[in-house]
């Protein structure tokens, strides 16, 4: 049985690896198989922007492009970036130059994960909760009458509900702030008042991100706990006089909630994706806001950077689920 | 009556379950279908009784109304069922869970999808003890849990398995084990060995036999397999569109069945030795909803006459201890033999 385990965990082990390789090479791969060369571009906007002064183009674009790596052969070039990636070094951001993109990306991160993995698991724990009473036939007219509700939240295009949510909480009621990550003024420290302004902060897209979805998870939920509640396993709890909490939670949702977890699994690329709307209406500074600048900015690096990161973390999340859901199924190990 | 032929078996006064006119309708657009239709039999301590009947006739529904498990649009419309001096069909919710299990137990038709497939079996069956003792100590549960798994012929081991870890025969025994571990005085057997082949189906009525021994339990078992019933029954129910249209031993039942349907549904096991054309019943069971005033079987019957059309059969004693709901008693004292023109092939 143990046995069993270890092969499963080290078999997703080696899956979530090649995703990793296979991922990191495409994002290799195709920039440059792209028509146009960004040195070129990058040298092109520094001659309109950049002063008036002469430089010798060819030398600039050499230099540049030397101190990239262009100038060897593409199998160096991948060995290269595998060797940097394990440094941990993306390259240096173009549109704003000094910095490097492994701290730009290191600076976002912690807010988009926050933000998005705490608003999405919320979602997803209400919604799963609300859509199971709503299937089970002694829950209160409550919840029939509340979920509906949720459902007309859900079907609202999410900008739309983001607009709603600044234009009422933030303008006419004035509640939350508006936008941003923290307040302006805020020096941040480990402290309660910190704390507080960074959740205030993050009321406004949380909301937006669990209302849009929580309606949606609940939907899910009842339909998923009404097929449960129809299976043989029910009735033999009820005929072995089981309290109905007891079947309710351990034989109904218990079960219930299995291809809940897969569907979590299979819209955590929703959940990445969306950050980017998300944080972009809240001006939020996570990876989405990011990824939103560095393409209008023409940021090569930075864009490259970004999106690994967001492959990167959509594996790892997978990569939890299925180490939680052998755990939840025993019928997985395998 | 029927209610005064219940309370007029010998022994009613001692039996441990008795049913009285009992009817469940499906609540339909088209009227109620009277799943089961003044349904009335009693059964004494350690009695084993079989009912019988095609697929719709109303046997699982009879089952589900003594664990008062309907669903609706299911609904118990009517008659009385005595459980042990108390009436089931009044008990309040709590009551009524505490009876389930404890006094009346279900081994449920499907065994293979009655356990809970993220629990292990040992939880699954102290789950069903704890619900009706919440003080008992941890060691006692798990000594009581193995011995259990022992008295119905599986490996104590099977405690710490999921239910996909087993075959379906061994899913069946721990089905079993839960049913029979609070030592329930009735146990309803709804088709237990459904889903397995021949040699596993033998291995399970035995161990039901043995257990039901053992705990001096009675046992309503229901099926659709003459040969396997009539080998595990003392008495026989033959049940047709909701009713029991013929009760009585199973000898009596066997040798000298006085229902045609009765007649027909033994005239159609197939025998192993002797090869011969398979015999059906022709035609089929009828819809359920508004049931004429007349016996149903008569589209079906070979010997049905003017008064089958117009006229719902009463039950009546035609010999010690063996009811029939049929016209053509007590003119005969025996079923006529079959008239040869009606034979229709199946």
């Amino acid at each position: 049985m143990n046995k069993e385990l270890l092969r499963y965990i080290g078999m997703r082990f080696l899956q979530f690896l090649l995703v990793i390789v296979i991922a990191v090479s495409i994002n290799f791969l195709v920039p440059r198989l792209l028509p146009g060369d960004p040195i070129e571009s990058l040298i092109a906007r520094l001659q309109t922007s950049g002063g008036s002064q002469e430089m010798d183009v060819q030398a600039v674009t050499d230099a540049f492009r030397a101190k990239y790596g262009l100038d060897q052969p593409l199998i160096n070039q991948y060995f290269n970036y595998w060797r940097d990636l394990f440094r941990f070094d993306l390259g240096v951001s173009l549109s704003s130059y000094p910095q490097s993109v492994s701290q730009m990306i290191l600076r976002a991160l912690p807010w988009s994960v926050g933000l998005l993995a705490t608003a999405t698991l919320i979602a997803f724990a209400v919604g799963s909760v609300l859509g199971a009473k709503l299937a089970w036939p002694r829950s209160s007219h409550l919840i029939r009458m509340f979920v509906p509700a949720l459902m007309v939240l859900a079907s609202i295009p999410f900008y739309l509900l983001a607009m709603i949510l600044i234009y009422l909480l933030a303008v006419v009621w004035r509640v939350f702030p508006p936008a941003g990550g923290a307040s302006p003024t805020l020096i941040m420290r480990f402290d309660m008042a910190s704390a507080l302004d960074i959740l205030q902060h993050a009321m406004l897209p949380g909301l937006a991100i669990i209302l849009g979805s929580v309606g949606l998870w609940a939907l899910g939920m009842r339909s998923q706990t009404v097929s449960v509640l129809g299976e043989d396993y029910i009735t033999f709890a009820q005929a072995k006089g089981l309290s109905p909490r007891r079947i309710f939670y351990r034989y109904g949702m218990r079960n219930a909630l299995l291809p809940q977890v897969t569907a979590l699994a299979l819209s955590l690329g929703h959940v990445v994706s969306g950050a980017v709307l998300v944080e972009v209406i809240f001006n939020y500074p996570g990876l989405g806001a990011l990824l939103y600048n560095a393409v209008r900015g023409q940021d090569y690096f930075l864009v490259q950077g970004v999106v690994l990161m967001l492959i990167f973390t959509l594996a790892v999340l997978l990569f939890i689920i299925d180490l939680i859901y052998p755990l939840l199924d025993p019928r997985i190990r395998r | 009556m029927a209610t005064a032929n219940a309370s007029s078996r010998s022994g009613a006064a001692t039996a441990v379950l008795t049913v009285e006119d009992l009817s469940v309708h499906y609540d339909t657009h088209a009227g109620p279908a009277k799943a089961a239709d003044r349904v009335s039999f009693a059964l004494q301590p350690g009695e084993r009784l079989g009912l019988i009947g095609e697929s719709g006739s109303g046997k699982t529904t009879v089952a589900m109304a003594l664990m008062r498990l309907l669903r609706p649009p299911a609904r118990i419309a009517g008659g009385k069922v005595t459980l042990d001096g108390r009436e089931l069909l009044s008990l309040n919710e709590e009551d009524l869970r505490q009876a389930r299990l404890r006094d009346i137990a279900l081994v449920p038709q499907g065994a293979m999808s009655s356990l809970n497939p993220v629990m292990r079996v040992g939880d699954q069956i102290v789950d069903a003890i704890r619900a009706h003792s919440r003080g008992d100590n941890r060691n006692d549960i798990s000594g009581r849990v193995a011995e259990l798994l022992r008295s119905v012929g599986l490996d104590p081991a099977v405690a710490q398995r999921y239910p996909h870890e087993l075959s379906g025969g061994m899913k069946q025994r721990a089905v079993m084990a839960i049913s029979t571990c609070l030592a329930p005085k009735v146990i309803i057997a709804d088709e237990p060995t459904s889903a397995l082949d021949v040699v596993v189906q033998r291995q399970i009525m035995q161990t039901l036999g043995r257990l039901q021994d053992g705990l001096g339990a009675a046992v309503v078992l229901i099926g659709h397999d003459m040969g396997l019933i009539a080998q595990f029954s003392d008495t026989i129910g033959v049940m047709y569109a909701g009713k029991i249209v013929e009760i009585g031993p199973v000898r009596q039942i066997i040798e000298a069945p006085k229902h045609p349907y009765t007649r027909l549904l033994i005239d159609s096991i197939p025998g192993i030795k002797k090869k011969q054309k398979l015999r059906g019943i022709p035609g089929l069971p009828p819809r359920l909803v508004n049931l004429p005033e007349c016996c149903s079987f008569h589209p079906r019957c070979p010997y049905a006459f003017g008064e089958c059309k117009t006229v719902t059969p009463r039950q009546q004693e035609v010999a010690p201890d063996q009811r029939v709901a049929c016209h053509l008693y007590p003119e005969h004292d025996r079923l006529p033999e079959r008239p040869a023109a009606t034979e229709v092939p199946a």
